[in-house]
């Protein structure tokens, strides 16, 4: 589905790509962890002809950014960090505008439902509240029926219960047999959403795996007790127990 | 809202920009109450009123009654201390005194032109009373014509400062509010055509530009009866023109910025010049003759030089071809400009 090679991005004096390779297979969910300026939007971006690389490789659904970018368009759901949306539009003419963009894809008040926004669609953007809004950013990448999903940090500050409808609309996606490249700091999601993980720190892939056999290796057998041991101890002793900045 | 037309992606873009215009009251109050006001204000201001009746006094009886033959002087009689007084604390502008061996002296301030004036009426009333014969019969035809009042002339010089603002402001604002939220960014990452979200900004610019203009020249005409001599063709033909070049300005603007102080200064250091010299609120022919060339070459100016002649004057699209190419070149240049310099993240 999308296979990465040595992809390779600096800004100015800063490697924020340094030799990444990804494969991610039909119908998983792949979890891109790491701190914060690890690389994972960069690469995320460079994934969706966002950014250009400065060299490497990236081949989606069996096609190129520089000779399909329409066609890859089309069929690909992009969910960006950080996006708003115009606060003056309700949430029904958000999905519409989306929609309209796209050959083929449900109706806008389909999506509306899968994404329960259905009492919400005459309500201003603005009056959403945080897990809304990112219901309705997901809802926007849902609109053209795409075979890929990438979403970029999707329950970053949400409340415990947002996170959790927002995973059951993402797990719903999957069972669909759709593809998703999903970036996260939080070890539960990608414990609970992804079938394989890759995690990043400066750039590069350090570790990668299913989320049980990171658990399992070596870094967290220092604990006494590996058996109650999560992703998010691997991460640590993997990235370090010092505080990133942005 | 289901047909196909309204499933196209450049119009749900166009009617997005409506909502978001409609939806956003100060926009609306800049670009439609905000000129009108202005225009009532200062028409209201500048209003033609009758010519001011001047304050004199007089100290004899047999003065005062000549004096009063001239209907443009205000005549008391007082006795001359009091007169003096008046006089010196601005309360009249002339006082009339006998002379010796029958003659009149005229007391007031020669560097007040109240006193020169009233000094000219008051003389030629003593004389004509005196039996002096006018040997030239003259007569008076007052100016109060539509066409030549200050109103006449703000008009068009607020239509065209509209033009400016709104093209400038809604794209220029729009662009960098999305770029900045990264709305601009998540839009490309669909399968929009990119030409398709700035030609939404032209189309809804060019439909509200109908409505903007159509609300102020009607209330000048209306309310004020500022005239609409030349035809209304080449009337919408240089607002066509006039904004899309202030939209083009507006694109080269917000092409690369990223936050709205910086395209906040941006805009206002464009369009502050052009408040000033284009002649919004007086002739730009008052700046000096050096600098007149660089004044005609500004956009704002070639707008409203084209539209005063046009209302006021009646001239013709072959009168105004200066003015257009004027126009004209500052849409080519700034939107190929824009073009090659956007930035879409």
């Amino acid at each position: 589905m999308l296979r990465v090679r040595h992809l390779r991005k600096t800004y100015k004096d800063v490697v924020a790509v340094d030799g990444v390779d990804l494969e991610v297979m039909p119908g998983e969910c792949f979890g891109l962890l790491g701190p914060n300026g690890a690389g994972k939007t960069t690469t995320v971006e460079i994934c969706e002809g966002l950014t250009n690389a400065d060299s490497g490789d990236v081949e989606l659904l069996g096609m190129h950014w520089n000779s399909h970018a329409g066609e890859l368009r089309q069929r690909l759901g992009i969910q960006l960090q950080e996006t708003q949306l115009s606060d003056k539009l309700t949430v029904m003419e958000t999905v519409r505008l989306f929609r309209s963009f796209f050959r083929r894809g449900p109706e806008a008040s389909e999506v509306i439902e899968l994404v329960q926004l259905e009492d919400k669609q005459k309500s201003r953007v603005g009056a959403l509240s945080g897990g809304q809004k990112q219901r309705l950013a997901l809802a926007c990448a849902l609109v053209g029926d795409p075979e890929f999903l990438f979403l970029d940090e999707p329950t970053t500050g949400l409340d415990p219960q947002a996170r959790r409808l927002l995973w059951e609309l993402i797990e719903r996606f999957k069972l669909a047999g759709k593809t998703i490249l999903l970036t996260t700091h939080y070890m539960e999601e990608a414990e609970r959403l992804c079938e394989r993980v890759a995690i990043m720190d400066f750039g590069r892939v350090i570790a990668r795996g299913s989320p049980g056999e990171l658990v399992a290796s070596a870094g967290v057998a220092r604990r006494a007790e590996p058996a109650t041991g999560n992703l998010e101890d691997v991460f640590v002793a993997l990235t370090g127990r010092h505080l990133r900045d942005e | 809202m289901n047909s196909a037309l309204g499933k196209h992606p450049l119009a749900q873009l166009t009617l997005v920009r409506f909502r978001e215009f409609v939806r956003e009251p100060e926009a609306v109050f800049w670009v439609f109450v905000f000129p009108i006001l202005l225009a009532a204000g200062l028409g209201l201001a500048f209003r033609s009123r009758p010519a001011d009746v001047l304050k004199i006094a007089a100290t004899t009886p047999e003065l005062v009654r000549a004096l009063r033959q001239e209907k443009l002087l205000n005549v008391r009689s007082l006795p001359a201390p009091a007169a003096e007084e008046a006089l010196r604390t601005g309360k009249l502008a002339l006082v009339v005194l006998p002379a010796q061996g029958g003659g009149v002296l005229y007391r007031y301030d020669d560097a007040n032109p109240d006193g020169r004036a009233a000094r000219m009426l008051a003389d030629a009333a003593v004389q004509r009373a005196a039996g002096r014969a006018d040997p030239v019969a003259a007569g008076d035809r007052l100016m109060h014509d539509p066409g030549s009042r200050y109103i006449d002339f703000l008009l068009p010089g607020l239509v065209g400062m509209n033009l400016m603002g709104s093209g400038i402001w809604s794209i220029a604002f729009a662009i960098v509010d999305a770029r900045r939220k990264k709305l601009m960014k998540r839009l490309i990452a669909t399968p929009m055509p990119r030409q398709f979200y700035l030609l939404s900004f032209l189309i809804s610019r060019l439909a509200l530009l109908v409505i903007e203009v159509a609300v102020v020249v009607g209330f000048g005409v209306l309310v004020f009866g500022v005239p609409l001599r030349g035809s209304l063709a080449v009337l919408a033909a240089f607002c066509l023109l006039g904004s899309l070049s202030f939209t083009a300005m507006g694109l080269l603007i917000a092409c690369r910025v990223r936050t709205i102080e910086a395209v906040s200064g941006m805009a206002n250091v464009v369009m502050l010049p052009m408040w000033i010299a284009s002649g919004v609120f007086f002739s730009a022919d008052r700046f000096p003759d050096a600098l007149q060339p660089l004044i005609r070459a500004l956009p704002l100016t070639a707008v409203i030089d084209a539209l005063r002649a046009n209302m006021l004057e009646g001239s013709n699209l072959a009168q105004l071809a200066p003015e257009a190419g004027v126009l004209g070149a500052w849409l080519i240049v700034c939107f190929t400009l824009a073009l090659k310099l956007f930035r879409w993240s």
